[in-house]
């Protein structure tokens, strides 16, 4: 199959989507003749034009707000927001507008819009363009998250957070953009709401987000050298979240461990856990359950502090040696 | 509505003297040769990030800290080396030192370009989030009125942050109290890749100040002279219990936005025409420089700057032991 990077990937499922669906648009800072601080966007303008790729002033809340008012009126925008650090601006509409105005109407209305954002570290630029936020959204009812790891995923999840009915918070990896994997020409959807096994084993399993993914793939292989067998699932929705892949592999190897990069307390990796030992899973659990994750501090500037605030492949294996190892 | 620079500027160079008068000047050389010597470093894949280069508004800088005093504050922003390296009692050594990421730098590495600040000095940092300093400033305004002292604070934003709810919120706050608070905007023609006359319905930002009931103004912001007379009179103001001023200096950034703009959105020459109202070139002009005293100045300027990096890469890089340090108090 064709490969394509995860931003060109992205770009696909807007081009078709706005090629078959006058309702669709895009609206963000610097999403025009610039592209999109990551290029997601590049070249669009020309075939869609200002009209249908708007950018805006630097303008966060009313970005959002534009999002949710044309979709209450039969639209079905995507917004760009430039960094995820700079969706702080947008919490008031997102959270208390968005989320719940489908239900405070009784379930007269809907806002079916995208929310598109990257994430994350690596790129050194520092504490406040580094954010990774995405458990926040998770913990309101009424907005879904997604969080793709592949360019197959992206595509096909931002297909159907585009024609889903619900507002949908979209958030990509930087360190991801240009990442490539098989992408098919055609258009086609993941549901949201669907965990995907990305890789079998029976010693234990890690629940892995967006680039961690990647990680945990990676070490898989040293472990596997080792004789350490890790299954590896990626949630990709991470609200709905669809347990039943996670808890049947749980059954299987009696060994939890999620990894991300946002921080760890509070973190998504609480909930994941706290759902398998809520669940039948638990009485199959061979060791305490156990999170990787982002260290309690901002993203520092200086790259070996970056590095190392972060997991990385070596601390997915040595978190994983440890867990199959008895060290809990 | 036309901006002209001051006819006042042999007033100012009499009040000066020729030594400030050079002091600024060097001032200005040494804001280049810094960005000029990060963007070298950046290309040779010795700076981890991005940076935000105010190559073309050294005068702005510059005039902007002149008429404030050591007790002042200032709020800078993400292009904000220049306002760091003008501001009172800045160290070229800490600052690179902090580019680069080292332990010695003044923010221990953590922070880096888009958040270099002197406390000490009252320097209250660079900001990395568009307004993000907007209503802080409001803050320090608040606080200097509370404890009743006779300082003002100077907030540095671009055109583009004006469009952020922050502000607007902000200076009516700042007008209802009567805040010593100058408002700055450095409008270089460009939020990014959107260009001022897409992002307002407006000539001069500062007509928004009518809207707070606040005087706004306009100035050259190439002209160093304009700069310190506009700051200076704002700061006046403010120390006499009058309140905020917003000050709109016209000026152009001649580099791209961070180091991933292709410029697809202006012209060269456009960049070019811009160039030519060089601040550094037209403040030596005023002062009667030739060429090649000019010449001379620039190079005592890039021989400071390669001292700063030498300082900045004998330092240590943080001890990655110390990593959960300083979150909380
Ligand atoms: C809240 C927020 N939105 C967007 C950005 C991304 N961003 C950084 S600088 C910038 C342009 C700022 O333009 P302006 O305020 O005119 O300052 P200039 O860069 O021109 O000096 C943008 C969009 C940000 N840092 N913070
Ligand atoms: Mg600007």
């Amino acid at each position: 199959m064709r490969e394509l990077t995860y931003a060109e990937a992205l770009r696909e499922a807007l081009r078709q989507a706005m090629q078959e669906d006058e309702s669709v648009f895009m609206i963000g800072e610097d999403i025009g003749v610039y592209g999109g601080a990551f290029g997601v966007s590049a070249g669009l303008i020309d075939e869609f034009g200002p009209e249908r790729i708007i950018d805006t002033p630097i303008s966060e809340a009313a970005i959002t707000g534009a999002c949710i008012g044309a979709a209450l009126t039969g639209m079905r925008p995507v917004g760009e927001i430039q960094f995820m650090d700079f969706i702080t601006l947008s919490m008031e509409q997102l959270v208390l507008q968005a989320a719940k105005i489908r239900f405070m109407f009784g379930g007269k209305a809907k806002a079916p819009f995208v929310l598109r954002t990257p994430a994350g570290s690596g790129t050194g630029a520092a504490a406040q363009h580094s954010e990774s936020l995405e458990n926040w959204f998770v913990h309101v009812p009424g907005l879904k998250v997604v969080m793709p790891s592949t360019p197959y995923d992206a595509k096909g999840l931002l297909r159907a957070a585009i024609y889903d009915d619900n507002p949908v918070i979209f958030v990509e990896h930087k360190l991801l953009y240009k990442t490539k994997g098989p992408v098919p020409a055609e258009p086609y959807e993941i549901p949201l709401g669907r965990s995907k096994v990305v890789r079998e084993g029976k010693d234990l399993t890690i629940v892995a987000t967006s680039i961690m993914v990647r990680r945990a793939l990676d070490a898989a292989e040293t472990l596997a050298a080792e004789g350490v067998e890790a299954e590896i699932i990626d949630p990709r929705t991470l609200s709905p979240l669809d347990m039943a892949p996670i808890e049947a592999s749980v059954k299987k190897t009696g060994r939890a461990l999620v990894v991300h990069e946002a921080v760890k307390t509070g973190g998504f990796g609480g909930e994941v856990l706290s759902r398998i030992v809520e669940s039948e899973a638990f009485d199959y659990l061979e060791a305490p359950v156990r999170r990787l994750a982002g260290r309690d501090i901002p993203i520092p500037y200086n790259r070996n502090l970056e590095y190392h605030t972060v997991p990385q492949v070596e601390d997915i294996v040595a978190e994983a040696r440890k867990l199959v190892g008895g060290a809990y | 509505m036309e901006v002209t620079e001051t006819q006042n500027y042999p007033a100012y160079l009499q009040e000066w003297g020729e030594e400030k008068a050079l002091e600024l000047l060097r001032k200005m050389l040494l804001i280049r040769a810094f960005e000029e010597k990060a963007e070298e470093l950046y290309a040779l894949g010795r700076v981890h990030g991005t940076m935000h280069l105010s190559i073309g508004q050294e005068a702005s800088a510059v005039g902007a800290s002149l008429p404030l005093r050591p007790s002042d504050y200032l709020l800078n922003h993400h292009r904000g080396h220049g306002h760091c390296l003008a501001w009172h009692g800045s160290d070229v050594n800490l600052m690179m030192a902090e580019f680069l990421g080292r332990e010695t730098g003044y923010c221990r590495g953590r922070g880096g370009s888009m958040h270099i600040a002197n406390v000490q000095a009252n320097n209250l940092g660079a900001n990395g989030i568009v307004a993000g300093g907007i209503p802080i400033a409001a803050g320090v305004g608040l606080s200097i009125k509370l404890r009743k002292t006779d300082q003002v604070a100077l907030v540095v934003f671009g055109d583009g942050a004006t469009n952020e709810g922050a502000f607007h919120e902000s200076l009516n706050m700042a007008s209802i109290w009567d805040l010593p608070v100058i408002y700055y905007i450095e409008n270089n023609q460009y939020a990014m890749s959107m260009p001022v006359k897409r992002a307002f319905n407006i000539e001069r930002l500062s007509q928004r100040a009518c809207a707070y009931g606040i005087p706004g103004v306009s100035v050259d912001g190439n002209d160093l002279f304009s700069v310190y007379e506009a700051v200076k009179e704002a700061a006046e103001r403010a120390r006499a219990g009058q309140g905020p001023t917003l000050i709109e200096a016209l000026t152009y950034r001649w580099r791209g936005h961070s180091k991933s703009d292709r410029q697809a959105y202006r012209t060269r020459e456009e960049v070019k025409a811009w160039q030519k109202k060089d601040p550094i070139k037209r403040f030596a002009q005023k002062l009667g420089l030739d060429e090649a005293t000019l010449a001379e100045l620039q190079q005592e300027a890039r021989e400071r700057i390669d001292q700063a990096v030498a300082f900045a890469e004998a330092s240590p890089e943080p001890d990655i032991a110390t990593i959960m340090e300083g979150v909380y108090a």
